[in-house]
């Protein structure tokens, strides 16, 4: 019997795990945010934020706040030897451009054709998208990051986005707290999954095509 | 070198009447003209459209309300054309109770349309929104095989900025992050009015320092301290 507990942990460890040293990072707002928490000591990233900064530091200690110099949540940030600001036309020339390799962002439901829904509920919640439609039109690879389950249980990996997308078909890495996933060809290919879970109950509780490769295994994260 | 006049936050605020479109800087207001924004919300203009990255962040609990965020509480906009609203919740629910109109723009193709606007261009071809709600209604174009929305410039009448650090005549240097959105406000509308945080007189800025020309600026506002 496999029971689900939610694990922002796990997620943002993995994603972690995906760079390399030199690869240019945007992270989202919220669960994304945490992946450079986990980035291993003998990789060195850099940090795009899109409200116009090329390599964040961590954040300040408290008191030596900066007003000016926060991050595109508005959270007080710093910033690296040999990073670098300007305004927002370039910090989207650079995104748009094709300038960054990553970007990772959480969703409300991304779907098996790599499309993802994060900035309006219709009728309900509607924050907007921000910078998010520009990210994922422009950055190399777009990464969403996500519990796998809402809070009412339902899968969010779906076959298709019921919701208004804010991107089409660009999302081509899913990572959940049940294991890390490639889209394409139409499927959600399921290449680790973590423990305790196994492919055959992953496939059964998400509502999308979910299929194994031959090299397709368990990944530890401790 | 021509000098620019220093005028007051009110004086500033009255140069905005009702029905104009006024650009205002910051992004969830690092960098936006919390002076002005006070006079403005003192002397309550109403019907205004507002264009800004977003609508800044309203705590209703404490009511404490960061840049632009008073003037969204004095429902001073009809129309808000941004990229988030989502720390601003008055802003959803005037949007919900049709008191205001709310567009949302993505972020990059909100900048440049403003550029696009200060720069002389028609418009811009973005790949930014291809395949979703923003597409709607807009002409896509094909270019090399690649898809493009069109979308068009965003003037306004007055621009309200924030810079760091200014000189009598006008030119402009930002701070950190707090840059984003007012160099190109700065070039989009036709007032431009400069909140500055420490005023210097000609030639204390070095010109390969210069972030905004002094030809884009008409006034200056002292900052608060």
């Amino acid at each position: 019997m496999i029971e689900y507990v939610e694990s922002k942990e796990i997620i943002a460890k993995r994603i972690a795990r995906i760079f390399k040293t030199g690869d240019i990072v945007n992270l989202g707002i919220g669960l994304p945010t945490h992946v450079a928490n986990y980035v291993p000591r003998e990789v060195t990233v850099i940090l795009q934020c899109e409200n116009g900064l090329m390599g964040r530091g961590p954040t300040p200690a408290p008191g030596l706040e900066d007003k000016d110099l926060t991050n595109a949540g508005g959270d007080f940030v710093t910033v690296l030897p040999g990073g670098s600001f300007f305004d927002s036309a370039t910090s989207f020339g650079i995104i748009r451009g094709g300038h960054v390799d990553y970007t990772v962002l959480g969703v409300l439901e991304v779907d098996q054709e790599g499309s993802l829904a994060n900035y309006k509920i219709p009728g309900k919640l509607v924050p907007g998208m921000g910078g998010a439609m520009d990210l994922t039109a422009g950055s190399h690879i777009v990464v969403a990051a996500t519990a796998h389950f809402d809070k009412s249980g339902a899968s969010k990996l779906k076959r298709r986005c019921t919701l208004p997308l804010t991107a089409f078909g660009r999302v081509t890495i899913v990572v959940t707290d049940l294991g890390y996933f490639e889209v394409r060809g139409g499927k959600f290919h399921l290449l680790e999954w973590f423990k305790p879970y196994t492919p055959e109950w992953i496939q059964e509780k998400t509502d999308a095509d979910v299929v194994t490769t031959s090299t397709s295994h368990c990944m530890s994260l401790d | 070198m021509v000098q620019k006049p220093i005028i007051t936050a009110a004086q500033a605020a009255a140069m905005v009447k009702e029905g104009m479109t006024i650009h205002i800087g910051g992004f969830l207001a690092c960098g936006s003209p919390n002076a002005i924004i006070a006079a403005l919300a003192k002397a309550g203009t109403k019907g205004l459209t507002l264009v800004c990255n977003d609508t800044a962040v309203l705590n209703q609990k404490t009511g404490k309300a960061t840049g632009v965020a008073p003037l969204v509480v004095n429902k001073q906009f009809s129309r808000m054309i941004v990229s988030h609203i989502g720390a601003n919740p008055e802003s959803q629910r005037q949007m919900d109770a049709g008191e205001t109109i709310v567009d949302l723009v993505p972020q990059g193709t909100l900048a440049e349309r403003i550029r696009a606007a200060g720069y002389g261009l028609g418009g811009v071809l973005t790949p930014t929104g291809i395949g979703t709600e923003v597409a709607q209604g807009k002409q896509i174009l094909t270019i090399a095989n690649k898809t493009f929305l069109l979308e068009l410039p965003l003037p306004g009448d007055v621009a309200l900025v924030k810079a760091k650090k200014g000189d009598r005549a006008g030119n402009l240097r930002y701070a950190k992050t707090a840059r984003n959105f007012n160099p190109l406000m700065a070039t989009a509308c036709s007032v431009v009015i400069a909140e500055v945080e420490e005023i210097v007189e000609i030639g204390e800025i070095d010109p390969d320092d210069v972030h905004t020309s002094s030809i884009f600026v008409n006034y200056l506002v002292q900052a608060g301290k």
